[in-house]
């Protein structure tokens, strides 16, 4: 019987394995898809908890796709940010994008 | 001109005037230059009028004006004028318009210069005008921080540093000062019942005798950054030294008296107390600068230092003045303000002139200037002699009220120093003051011809309008004193009754 | 004519008004200007003389207008006053009348000068200044115009500003008189605070009745030090000699005649307060008598005719300085008007010679009589009255403070003052007879120079020395104990007292004048004994005379090492600790950032991880109290 809980481990999980992909990888590419992994476990406790605590309503799957469309566009600026570095600096290493600091 | 709003004019002619610079082409610098002393004459003739007919036998607040601005809080733009304000409200309007003068030979970004100048000069009306805590305040920022600007820009000598240094301690004294002010406010509130910032109405307020002491104490450290008090006069030198002509005057002449005048209004009349039980300190500490900072000023190599250092030693009788806390002392530490300001406005007027026209100050480059330049060498000499205290000129008068007040003083400080010995360190100032004064004069304008120094012009012209007028200012206060002191009378007579009758309670000296 | 008394001291500073905004670039005019208000000036002072001796104004009776000048309510209360009694009806004579002769003078003396104007400009403001300082009738008053009479003092011994050496004694002479105005500032606020009053009056009215003499001692001599700056003496002399680098005419009119004697003259004007207190009388008494000595010995071996003159002035200031504080007002002012002209009279003499040869070392003149008629003969005249030779005009005033001197044992009730000061007195005259007389034959009558070029005056500079020395001749003869109604009725203190003729005391007084006369012609007339050896043999005390005891090198070391050590010492403070704490701050703070700059990596990574990091405290802590523990 698979119960909330699993639901709720495996979202962690693919939350630290985002989460470390978003500290970790040096390239921009890899960073943005372990947001992209962040989001998606955040995904799936949205519907896990709708499917779970409150069956009768879709408020978490709306949810779940609003997220989704917003990462979906969050992907494409992150993206054409890392392109357009690219071309500026050859490079996606994020340690090279230290220019906050003067 | 019964309900002409005189003060409200007297401060927003500048910043017009400014308004007025904004529209000029930054090419047309002879215009921009005229509208500046168009602006600067308007709030020159209003204070000479104000001056003329305050009535001296009614005293008080005169020309008063109220505008609601946060009643909640009880903020209002109240402006008034009494026997204390009003000489260096007449003192602002002399130095800022010779001041324009003085500076009529600048060419590099005339128009921001003039503009940030007129600002500056608005503020600084806005604090001596304003009856209200809260507005003296913020008259007072408006008035340092075009300062930093005026002198990191058009400055000389390490100006970057000056202006830092400069702004820094005029913030952290404000930033005191503004506690002091907080503290008050907040007290008084719970005393009345409802929050003003307004001066008389404070007054009023019976404060006790540790919350005296402690506001005191910020106040004297607040505005003792401005004075400057020894040993936090640092800024005032460099400060003088970077800065253009003008911003010389200015600062010197004017700048530096809103800490006598702010220690005087928000210290010692708000808390008679406080003041009496750290008259000591300042007294000691003001006995420091005078003679220490004419030491200082005695082995300076540039003149602008010397007239720096000797601003410090001068704001020292100020200080000894307000630390006698008797009607001659507080008399002649007003009258010293006005005094001290018109002198050193000529020193920085003539300095600058012979700055930029041999582009140096050091004193031993110089040598036989009065045969190029008669006109300077003897504005000069007779800036010295005010300097000096020599009867005749406007400081002797401030200087002798000042001794003889601090001379009746009967108090030994800390159970060992008498007073009079620090009078008679204060009175022998005079004679170190003489050394520097005569060295400088000596060493710059007379002996024998340099014909290094042949391609230098005379003062003539528009250069000439500053010395004159400064002069004949010193001149005409200096034999006719009670033209000045019977208005500062007025002022200070309140002050004196509610220094009296705090001695009934707690023994004011 | 006495209400007028206001005018005297007004008319010159109209006159310098006008000048300087006026008639700078017209020399004469200027000149004329000038000497027509000190005309008008004198004029009214001679019409208040001759009021003053033929009216009921005497000492204990002047006439006191006033104004009020400076007042803060129930403090102070300042007047800008006139006080005419005969004291001041003399001085403003003298004063007058001898500034009309030197500006007179001045019109040949100056002539070519750049700076003519601006010359008589300042010789008006000085004459403005020295009235009003006679017609003061406060202490403040007469402070104010104590100082000013030192600025034109300054103004004039600069007048040559182009040398170094007079723009160096210049400022000598005013930082010099400074201390002294120190001290007497001083004394005249103690006696403000004791009396509550600066009218000279009002305090003649309540001093003696005060009874701390020890206290009126103390202000005494703080006033005092006022006069030892102004007139002179010793030890704040040094300022006189180093003021001969001003032209002759001011040398004679400021430095010889009036400005010196102004502390004489506040010495009389507030006798009462040292009459009250006999120790400071002592010493004052003590201080005229040593500098008159003192400046008599160098005077002896001095080259420079005008820097003789100096000397002399110093030691006859010292002789009235001694004779006001062995008691006798009457002996000083005496001696000051008699003074005033004959040594006025001497200055203006030599100026003309210097006018002539262009030199002041007298050993670089010689045989001038031949061809200086007028000035020669005017100028034995002068020294004739200085050395004290009768019947001249020295001989008289001299007599009386001898007089005095004599009596001061009897004055103070200490017996062995009186032959000490009679002493004193008479080795002064003695020595004042030798220098003047070695001045005289050396400059006058030794061999002509070679290439001498000398020539008279012309006669604008030499009717002034005539008609002085008129004056030198027979002013003495309204002092002379057989003079009825004389000096002695007009200036007094307490009663007046006629002095009697004490013929041992006249014939001392001669006899030592024609001694020291003899000596000189022995030495630098017959030269019957070579100066030459005299100064080798006592080669120590003639280096030490001639260098003035060193006095002016102790000064300069105590200024250089003292004064700018510790001015130094002030700025190193200033610059290091004051400056250096409030850097310290900054850099402090500075430093501070740079530690924690290293947070700031700029790397977007670790942002997130410290958000994450921080996020999860604060869920951890939001939700501890929800779930009840970790």
């Amino acid at each position: 019987m698979i119960t909330l809980n699993h639901y709720l481990i495996l979202a962690a999980i693919l939350f630290c394995i985002g989460f470390y992909g978003a500290i970790a990888k040096k390239n921009a590419v890899a960073v943005l898809m372990g947001i992209e992994l962040m989001l998606n476990s955040v995904n799936i406790n949205l519907v896990a908890f709708n499917r779970f605590l409150s069956p009768g309503e879709m408020t978490g799957q709306i949810f779940a796709i609003m997220v989704i469309v917003v990462a979906a566009a969050e992907v494409a600026v992150g993206l054409a940010l890392v392109l357009n570095i690219y071309r500026q600096r050859l490079t996606t290493d994020v340690n090279d994008l230290d220019w906050l600091k003067w | 001109m019964g309900d002409f709003p005189i003060l409200l004019t007297i401060v927003l002619a500048p910043v017009i005037g400014a308004l007025v610079i904004l529209f000029i082409p930054e090419k047309d610098e002879r215009l921009i230059k005229i509208t500046a002393a168009i602006a600067t004459f308007v709030s020159l003739v209003l204070s000479v009028y104000a001056y003329l007919v305050y009535d001296k036998t009614a005293g008080g607040f005169q020309f008063t004006q109220d505008f609601v601005w946060v009643e909640r809080f009880g903020i209002n733009l109240s402006l008034g004028v009494d026997g204390m304000s009003l000489p260096l409200v007449l003192l602002t309007a002399i130095v800022i318009f010779t001041g324009v003068f003085a500076s009529w030979d600048m060419h590099s970004r005339v128009k921001e210069f003039f503009i940030f100048l007129l600002v500056l000069v608005a503020g600084v009306f806005g604090v001596f005008v304003s009856r209200d805590l809260f507005w003296f305040y913020l008259f007072f920022e408006v008035a340092v921080l075009p300062m930093y600007i005026l002198i990191g820009v058009w400055g000389s000598t390490r100006k970057e540093y000056a202006a830092m240094k400069l702004t820094l301690y005029l913030l952290v004294g404000s930033a005191f000062a503004l506690i002091g002010i907080i503290a008050l406010y907040v007290y008084a509130k719970a005393q009345l019942g409802f929050g003003t910032f307004d001066i008389m109405t404070l007054g009023t307020v019976e404060f006790d005798e540790a919350f005296q002491k402690f506001a005191f104490f910020l106040m004297m450290i607040g505005f003792g950054f401005l004075v400057p008090m020894w040993p936090l006069h640092t800024w005032s030198p460099d400060g003088h030294v970077a800065a253009p002509t003008a911003v010389s005057m200015l600062h010197a002449g004017v700048l530096m008296k809103l800490g006598g005048y702010g220690l005087i209004r928000a210290g010692v009349f708000l808390f008679p107390l406080g003041a009496k039980y750290w008259a000591p300190l300042i007294a000691v500490l003001c006995i420091v600068n005078v003679v220490y900072g004419a030491r200082v000023a005695m082995v300076q190599k540039d003149l602008k230092f010397v007239i720096g250092y000797s601003s410090v030693s001068h704001m020292g009788y100020v200080l000894l003045g307000i630390a006698s806390l008797n009607y001659m002392s507080l008399d002649g530490a007003v009258a010293q303000m006005f005094a001290h300001g018109i002198m050193t406005a000529l020193f920085f007027a003539l300095v600058g002139n012979v700055y930029h026209k041999a582009h140096t100050r050091e004193i031993a480059a110089f040598g036989g200037l009065a045969h190029q330049m008669p006109r300077v060498a003897s504005g000069f000499l007779i800036g010295g002699l005010a300097s000096l205290g020599l009867p005749g000129l406007n400081n002797f008068v401030a200087e002798a009220l000042i001794f003889l007040g601090s001379w009746q003083v009967e108090k030994v400080l800390f159970g060992w120093l008498h007073f009079r010995v620090l009078s008679i360190l204060a009175i022998f100032g005079v004679v170190i003051t003489a050394i520097y004064v005569l060295r400088v004069v000596q060493r710059v304008f007379f002996g024998p011809r340099n014909p290094k120094w042949d391609h230098l012009t005379d003062a003539r012209g528009v250069e000439m309008v500053p010395i004159v007028i400064l002069i004949g200012v010193l001149v005409l206060f200096g034999i006719f004193p009670s033209l000045l002191i019977d208005t500062i009378n007025v002022g200070v007579g309140p002050l004196v009754a509610k220094i009296s009758a705090a001695a009934e309670i707690g023994g004011v000296f | 004519m006495i209400n007028l008394a206001w005018l005297v001291p007004v008319l010159p500073a109209i006159a310098f008004v006008i000048i300087i905004f006026l008639t700078r670039r017209l020399q004469m005019v200027s000149a004329l200007t000038s000497i027509l208000a000190m005309a008008g000036s004198f004029i009214i002072s001679l019409g208040i003389v001759f009021e003053v001796l033929a009216g009921p104004v005497t000492m204990d009776n002047p006439v006191e207008l006033s104004a009020r000048w400076l007042e803060v309510p129930g403090s102070v209360f300042i007047q800008a006053g006139v006080l005419i009694d005969p004291l001041s009806a003399v001085m403003l004579f003298v004063v007058t009348f001898i500034a009309l002769l030197v500006m007179i003078y001045s019109i040949g003396y100056m002539k070519g000068e750049p700076g003519y104007s601006t010359f008589f400009a300042y010789l008006s403001l000085f004459s403005c200044s020295m009235l009003g300082l006679v017609v003061s009738n406060n202490y403040f008053q007469i402070f104010m115009f104590w100082e000013l009479v030192g600025l034109c003092s300054y103004l004039l011994i600069g007048f040559y500003y182009h040398k170094d050496s007079a723009s160096q004694a210049n400022k000598k002479a005013f930082i010099t008189n400074r201390y002294g105005d120190f001290g007497f500032m001083l004394g005249m606020f103690f006696l403000f605070l004791l009396f509550g009053t600066f009218n000279f009056r009002e305090l003649a009215a309540v001093i003696p009745s005060y009874t701390n003499e020890a206290l009126l001692t103390v202000v005494a001599l703080l006033i005092f030090v006022g006069p030892i700056a102004k007139s002179a003496q010793f030890p704040l002399h040094v300022w006189l000699p180093d003021a001969m680098e001003g032209p002759t005419p001011v040398s004679a009119l400021i430095h010889a005649a009036t400005m010196v004697a102004a502390g004489v003259y506040l010495l009389a004007r507030g006798f009462v307060l040292f009459e009250s207190a006999t120790t400071a009388l002592i010493i004052i008494a003590l201080i005229g008598g040593f500098s008159s000595i003192f400046a008599a010995s160098i005077g002896l071996v001095q080259r420079d005719i005008k820097r003789i003159l100096a000397f002399s002035t110093m030691s006859q200031l010292g002789y009235m300085v001694m004779a006001i504080g062995l008691g006798s007002i009457t002996a000083g002012m005496f001696h000051l008007t008699t003074h005033a002209f004959f040594k006025a009279l001497l200055f203006l003499g030599a100026g003309s010679v210097i006018h002539a040869v262009h030199t002041q070392d007298i050993f670089e003149m010689g045989g001038l009589s031949k061809k200086m008629k007028v000035t020669t003969w005017t100028f034995i005249i002068g020294s004739l009255a200085l050395a004290g030779i009768f019947p001249l005009a020295g001989f008289w005033s001299k007599d009386e403070i001898l007089l005095t001197a004599a009596n001061a044992g009897e004055y103070f009730g200490i017996p062995i003052l009186g032959p000490i000061f009679l002493i004193l007195g008479l080795s002064v005259a003695f020595m004042t007879a030798f220098y003047m007389f070695r001045l005289i034959f050396v400059t006058f009558f030794g061999e002509e120079q070679p290439g001498s070029h000398a020539h008279e005056s012309p006669a604008v500079m030499t009717v002034p020395l005539i008609i002085l020395s008129v004056f030198a001749i027979f002013s003495g003869f309204i002092g002379t104990p057989f003079t009825p109604n004389g000096f002695a009725e007009w200036v007094y203190y307490g009663e007046p007292h006629h002095p009697h003729p004490n013929y041992g005391i006249m014939i001392m007084s001669t006899v030592v004048a024609l001694a020291g006369i003899w000596l000189a012609w022995l030495i630098y007339g017959k030269r019957a004994i070579s100066a030459e050896m005299l100064a080798n043999r006592f080669s120590t005390i003639h280096r030490i005379l001639y260098n003035k005891y060193y006095i002016d090198e102790i000064y300069l070391w105590l200024f250089d090492r003292v004064m700018l050590g510790i001015a130094d010492a002030c700025r190193w403070c200033d610059r290091k600790i004051v400056d250096g704490i409030a850097d310290g701050f900054g850099d402090g703070i500075r430093a501070m950032g740079a530690r924690m700059r290293f947070i700031q990596t700029g790397n977007m990574q670790n942002y997130a991880l410290v958000i994450f990091v921080a996020v999860v405290i604060i869920a951890l802590v939001l939700a501890v109290p929800v779930l009840g523990g970790i």
